[in-house]
């Protein structure tokens, strides 16, 4: 196959080599089921439980906390509609979120819609990143839960977490004070969810300093394998399930465990973390070259999300008179992969809701191109792409009926 | 659409091959006088926009000139390319001709598309439509 440039880290990694070997045994040898009492099933729940202590450490949480689901989307699923089944016996719950989540938050978001919850959805600036004085004016004593993106997939940017669970603390504090408390816990409401799934690879993802009840990563963005991810919980919380059978995972995840999908995330992990200041420094040089080089060379090109609170890895950009589509598919013949938010990729034919949300008009979210770097890409690759880009985007604008002055 | 094409690309060949080498698009601005007239179809939010330009003969009403612009994705660019080929190969059709080329006229010609792609991409022959009435009109 002909040598390919990999921009599109943000939709998934390939595995590290060493996380690799670390799984390796866990496919053929120790193919144990965790459950079972004899020898095999034991070799797979030490590997297990060892994985989740490692993972609990790195995050600064305990091992109860850490539960293992199929990835992010489940993770998400987990912890929204598991706090909604378990806190929903009063009237009308409300729940907070933002316009630029991931479809597996706001989708579980729209589904208690339509049971009868309440949901607010937060604005961004044109940055791409929340006011958070905004979540203090839609907080209210029956609001459950709050669920705020760590890092946002598509342009990057980097919500404001810690200082959002400041604001939820002080408003549970109040609350406990003016004695409304409506929902008979033991614990303290809202609760906060953070989906940190872009995270780990660039950001510090301490539970504590972070102030999370509950967040969610996976191993497929990682350099880990596809298929497994984590709910973190904060200890003393109770959520209800979503998915009923066996009582793995504190009977809150049935479910053989995928153990070696396992082992391979907390090898992910701990090769994240080790790495993450040199790679996260070597790639914001890459991306703010590739940034600059792409304003200037380019006209009419205009960056969506702040130029510096966001992801190391992260370049998205609208390019006026052109299809994002068109884009990727000439890119693709010259043998790079990257993505757009433009509508005729998605499966519902609606442009990106992300880019929609940083107050653009629907040009921008069409002709909208996003590059993410990973631990592959190299200076030349990107020389390489913008030569290519500029070709097929003067291509593409000859034939446009869409024209722009430059 | 054989399933191979589909394997290899997400289009059928015959999409890649108009996507990648468009026939008859206009690259400058018309002159005055170079058209009889000129049509437009689509909007930005639904992301295709495409506009052509015709030439009538007057005597035969054949399609002398077909010539077009897309703001859009591989089937809409393929699309309108596909149905400028359309209509002035073998000396051009007659206009009441053209004007009776369907969208599934335009899908065969492609080798097929995505399903979900059909009704936002094959909007070349609105757009021709639109231009005729102009004529007509004249």
């Amino acid at each position: 196959m002909k040598k390919r440039i990999y921009l599109d880290h943000a939709a998934t990694t390939y595995i590290d080599s060493r996380v690799k070997k670390a799984m390796g045994e866990f496919l053929i040898e120790k193919f144990g089921n965790p459950s079972s009492i004899y020898k095999e099933g034991r070799i797979a729940k030490q590997a297990i439980e060892e994985s989740r202590k490692r993972i609990a450490k790195i995050i600064g949480a305990e091992s109860e906390e850490i539960i293992f689901t199929n990835g992010g989307t489940e993770s998400d699923n987990l912890a929204i509609l598991g706090v909604a089944k378990r806190l929903a016996r009063k009237v009308k719950p409300h729940i907070i979120t933002t316009k630029i989540e991931h479809h597996a938050v706001l989708n579980p978001c729209k589904f208690l819609e339509r049971q009868g919850f309440q949901v607010t959805y937060l604005d961004v600036g044109q940055n791409g990143i929340i006011n958070p004085d905004d979540l203090l004016k839609v907080l209210r004593p029956e609001t459950i839960l709050i669920s705020i993106m760590y890092a946002n997939n598509e342009i990057g940017t980097i919500q404001p977490i810690s200082e959002v669970s400041r604001i939820i603390k002080n408003f549970r504090n109040r609350q406990i004070s003016n004695k409304s408390k409506i929902l008979n816990t033991k614990y303290k409401i809202p609760l906060f969810h953070t989906d940190a799934c872009q995270a780990p690879s660039y950001l510090d993802i301490n539970v504590k300093k972070l102030g999370v009840d509950f967040m969610t990563f996976n191993g497929s963005k990682i350099y880990g394998p596809k298929g497994i991810g984590v709910l973190y919980i904060k200890k003393g919380i109770e959520i209800q399930p979503i998915l009923f059978g066996g009582e793995q995972e504190n009977s809150l995840r049935p479910g053989t465990e995928n153990v070696p999908g396992i082992i391979g995330l907390a090898e992910a992990l701990k090769i994240s973390q080790k790495e993450k200041t040199r790679e996260s420094r070597r790639l914001t040089a890459l991306r703010d070259y590739f940034i600059k080089r792409l304003l200037s060379e380019i006209p009419n090109v205009f960056l969506n999300g702040h130029p510096k609170k966001r992801l190391a890895n992260n370049i998205n950009v609208s390019i006026l008179g052109v299809e994002g589509e068109s884009v990727v598919l000439y890119l693709d013949k010259a043998g790079i992969s990257c993505s757009t938010g433009s509508a005729c990729t998605s499966s519902k034919l609606e442009p990106s809701h992300v880019i929609m949300a940083l107050g653009r008009s629907h040009q921008y979210a069409h002709g909208s191109i996003r590059f993410t770097l990973g631990k592959r890409t190299k200076k030349s690759d990107i020389d390489y792409t913008m030569k290519i880009l500029i070709k097929s985007v003067n291509k593409l604008r000859n034939i446009s009926a869409v024209k722009i002055k430059i | 659409m054989s399933s191979s094409d589909v394997d290899n690309w997400y289009y059928s060949n015959k999409v890649k091959e108009h996507f990648f080498r468009p026939k008859n698009f206009l690259m400058r601005e018309p002159k005055t006088g170079e058209f009889d007239a000129e049509g437009e179809a689509g909007n930005f939010a639904c992301g295709d926009i495409m506009k052509v330009w015709i030439k009538i003969d007057p005597k035969t009403t054949k399609i002398k000139k077909f010539k077009w612009r897309t703001w859009g994705c591989a089937s809409a660019i393929a699309a309108t390319s596909v149905f400028s080929e359309m209509v002035t190969e073998k000396g051009g059709m007659k206009l009441k001709d053209a004007l009776k080329i369907t969208s599934l006229d335009i899908l065969k010609r492609l080798h097929g598309l995505p399903p979900r792609k059909v009704h936002c991409s094959v909007l070349v022959n609105l757009a021709f439509k639109n231009a005729a009435e102009k004529i007509d009109k004249k």
